[in-house]
Parts: structure tokens; sequence; C-alpha cells
């Protein structure tokens, strides 16, 4: 089971390299939408920095959005996806391989990048550290369900904006908690509670998401 | 919108009556008419099928 | 009680049955929204605290009400239409899904213009608000991806496995959105619940009957539409009386 599962990883995150430009395009533009913010708003610090774990988050939610739809659709075009099906090991787990490098190819750089962001933002050490934790946490949730709808949306005309509006309302909760920490920290607050939420979060993520997908590539490529 | 404001307060029921009752009944009469007229489009497609069928 | 429900689970007999019954869900839902008003406009006395404008809770709260219980019947039908492949239930969850749509439009309509005079602002994010306008985000991508869909049974069940994920997130939802609302200190006016009046509950009671005959009218002469859509080849509908003039 684990082979598989690395081996999985493996192979997307090989044919995610030999793409380079696509990794890259989500996060310039998660970086040039976390920018585009103190040019909207004005550059008062103290505004800035009551706003920028909102503006990191929802950018890192936009982001995340952008490459979902190439989560299957290479695989469904030439033919790999339907040989995966066919194949005997699960399918599932076969799901959880690509969700997990779609989160290191698109996710990964996000986290990465943001305490540079944040510090734009004049975000202080503290908030920053909860505020990477928080997406570390939150980011592969995003992935998860993002591949739902990635699944759902299979091969359909116009399946981008399709895909954002089924899974942007899903992914509230995430958001909520992802911030919620930051602002908790922020005003003295225990960040326990939030952090540990948005990890059940993730544990049910993986528990349930991963047959989800499975079942609605099911349906679309029946 | 101070104007509103005023005027809202001294008519309430006005205010109430077409701001949200004139409103749903709006979106009702929109939904049965939306209905009504997808029965008759979807009946005269199938009976126009129908009689292309029979002409076969 | 011998009823052969399942015999109505066909669309067959299902088609018949709800063009008898649906004349009569729509009668008595105009006569009861009538009644409602009636009860609510006239006889209900005026509230101590808000004046007239809580008049607008006797369209608002069933609208609200019909647009939740709505969504859960739509996943329910989904559910049953995935796990039995029932045609019946996935035509049903396609129908009732404009329906409660518009329910939740006019919940969030009227929210806002009972939140103008007592809150001073049209909308507040307020933890019930944002639930409603997050579950119309949910109706919406029902509808979205139903309809970009050519394949009916593909659409069906890409819809119906949406529905049930939404009917399981929006709990999550709502109490997310709940805590980030007590969070943020937000204003929430309850509604001075003990004092209702029993006129006011009457009122709002009869306009939540009417609004659940009114949506049963709807959906039932939508699916009908669905039905005749879906079954134009077989024979059964070449010997319906409206085919035949």
């Amino acid at each position: 089971m684990l082979d598989l599962l690395l081996l999985v990883i493996q192979r997307d995150l090989v044919l995610a390299m030999r793409r380079r430009a696509d990794v890259l395009t989500t996060l310039v533009f998660f970086v040039m939408v976390v920018s585009l913010f103190p040019l909207g708003v004005g550059p008062e610090l103290s505004m800035l920095r009551k706003m920028a774990p909102g503006v990191l988050w929802v950018a890192a939610l936009l982001a995340s959005m952008l490459s979902l739809g190439r989560l299957f659709s290479a695989d469904y075009l030439d033919g790999t996806l339907e040989q995966m099906m066919l194949a005997p090991q699960s399918l599932s787990m076969l799901v959880l391989g690509k969700m997990t490098a779609h989160w290191m190819v698109s996710g990964l750089p996000l986290v990465l990048m943001a305490p540079i962001l944040g510090l734009q933002f004049d975000m202080p050490g503290q908030e920053l550290g909860i505020l990477i934790i928080g997406l570390l946490l939150g980011t592969p949730i995003l992935s998860m369900i993002g591949a739902i709808g990635a699944a759902l949306t299979l091969g359909l005309r116009g399946g981008g904006v399709l895909l954002s509006l089924l899974v942007l309302p899903l992914c509230i909760p995430v958001l909520i908690f992802g911030t919620g920490a930051v602002e908790a920290m922020s005003s003295g607050l225990s960040v326990v509670s939030h952090l540990s939420l948005l990890g059940a979060l993730l544990v049910l993520a993986l528990v349930f998401t991963p047959w989800v997908t499975a079942q609605a590539l099911r349906i679309s490529m029946e | 919108m101070i104007g509103l404001d005023i005027w809202m307060r001294e008519n309430p029921l006005t205010y109430v009556w077409f701001g949200s009752y004139a409103v749903a009944m709006l979106i009702f009469a929109v939904e049965i008419a939306m209905v009504v007229h997808k029965r008759k489009i979807t009946l005269q497609q199938v009976r126009l099928m129908r009689e292309a069928g029979e002409e076969e | 009680m011998a009823i052969n429900w399942f015999k109505y689970s066909a669309p067959t007999t299902f088609y018949g049955l709800a063009g008898k019954l649906i004349p009569w869900f729509a009668i008595s839902a105009a006569i009861l929204f009538a009644i409602g008003l009636y009860i609510g406009f006239v006889v209900a006395p005026m509230d101590a605290q808000q004046g007239e404008f809580y008049r607008i809770i006797f369209i608002h709260v069933p609208a609200s009400m019909m647009s939740m219980f709505l969504y859960m019947i739509m996943a329910g039908y989904a559910a049953l239409g995935l796990i039995f492949n029932t045609r019946l239930s996935a035509m049903m969850a396609s129908a009732i899904a404009p329906t409660g749509a518009l329910f939740a439009l006019i919940s969030l309509w009227t929210g806002a213009l009972w939140g103008k005079p007592m809150w001073g602002a049209w909308w507040m994010w307020d933890a019930r608000m944002t639930s409603e306008l997050i579950l119309l985000f949910l109706y919406l991508g029902f509808i979205a991806l139903h309809a970009s869909i050519d394949d009916p049974r593909r659409a069906d069940r890409a819809a119906a496995l949406l529905a049930i994920i939404g009917s399981v997130n929006v709990p999550i939802i709502y109490f997310s959105v709940k805590w980030w609302n007590t969070l943020h200190q937000g204003a929430t006016i309850k509604f001075s619940g003990t004092s209702m009046h029993v006129a006011m509950q009457q009122a709002m009671f009869t306009m939540l009957l009417a609004c659940w005959l009114y949506a049963i009218a709807v959906v039932l002469t939508r699916v009908r539409s669905i039905i005749l859509e879906r079954e134009r080849n077989t024979t059964w509908i070449t010997e319906l009386p409206e085919m035949k003039r």
C-alpha cells in the first residue's frame, strides 16, 4: 500500500518537474494577489498588520484553485486514469497519492513563501509562526477538497470557473479556523483550539476525501 | 440614504409590503411562470419528436 | 393500509399522481398564504420593540426554514438516487434545487430589509445570514454542476455526490461561522422570544405551511417536465392524453 502511495507521489512529482512553469505560475499568482492588497487599501501598517492573515489565506485559497484543474485532466486525456481505475490497487490510495503530490507542488511552495509576504505586511514573528502552522495544516485540506471538485468537473467545458464555484464554499471552515488562530494569538487568546480544530478537519479530510474523490472519478469516467 | 431612513420610519407598513412581500411574491410569480413555461416547451418538444418519429 | 408506495416511485405512475395532486397543493397554498397574511397584518398586534418592521419575519423565517429543509430533502433524494439507482429520486433532487435556491434568496433579501431598520445596516456578518448566503452558494454549485454536464446520468450522479458532500459540510460551516461570529462579537439581535404573541405564532405557522404547499406544487410541476423530457422515447409517454391532440 505504502509503496503504491510513494510511487504515485514520485511519478506526479517527476511529471510536475517537467513542467516547472505551471508550478511557478501558482506561486507568482499568490505573490501578486497578496501584493495587490496594500496597493488597493493603502499603506498604513497598522491596518495591513490586521488584515494580513486574511489576505494571505484568501490568496492561498484562490491560488490553490488555479492548479486544481490539472490534477486529473492530463491523466484523463492520455488514458492513464482509465488504466489506474482498472488496476487491482485501490483507487482511493492512488487518489491520495495524487492529492499529496498536488499539495507538495502547489500548496507547500505557498507555505514557504508566506513568511516573506507576511513580513511585507509587518506581521510580528509569533503571529507569523502561527500563520505558517495554520497554512501547513490547512493547505492539504484545500488540496483534498479541491480534488473532489476536480474529479466531478473532469473533462467539462468551462471546468475551471465551475470548479471554484463548487469548492470555495466548502473551504470556508478552513479559512475561518486558519485566520482565527492568528487573530486569537494577536488578541492574547489560546491558539490551541483553532489549530486543533484545523487538525481535526485535516484528519477527517484524510479519511474521507480520497474515497469520495474515487467515487466522483468513477461517476465521471463511466 | 438619510431620506430613505426617515421615509422608512414614517411608513413602516409600506416599507414592509413593498420591500419584502412584494419582492417575495414577484419571485414566486417568476418561478411559477418559469415552471409553466418549461412544461409547455417540453410538451411541444416531445410532440414534435413523436411526429418526426411517425413520419419515418 | 395496503398502499403500495413503491408503485408511486416509478416515473410512470408518479407522473399521473403528481398531475392530479398539483392543483390541490397550489390552491391550498394560495388560501393559506391569504390567511397567513391576514393574521400577520390584521390580527397580530404591533411588537413593542420592533414596531411594524417585525412583520417581515412572517415571510423571512418560513423562507429560511424552507431553504434549509429543502436542501436536506434534496440531499436525501440525491443519496437515494446514488445508492438505489432509482430514476425518480435523481429527478426530484434536480427539481428541488431551483426552488430551494429561490427560498434562500428570499430569506436573504427579507433579512436585509429587516436588518436595515433594526441594525441600521442592510447586511450584518451575522452567523445565520452568513450561513444562509453559503447555503445559496451550495445550491448554485449544485445547479451549475448539473447544468454543465450533458449526459443526464452522469449529471444526476455527480450533482448527487456534491449535494451529499454539501449536506455533510453545512453543519461544519454553520458552527464555524457561528464561532467566528462570537469571536468578532457580532451584534446578533434575538427576537424577544418568550413574549411572542399567539397570533404571531399562528401567522408564522400558517405561512410556513403555505410555503411547504407552494414548494411541493412547484417541485412536482417541474419534476413532471423533467420526467417528460427524460422518458420521451418510451411508449407510455405517447399514450398520455396531453400528447394526443
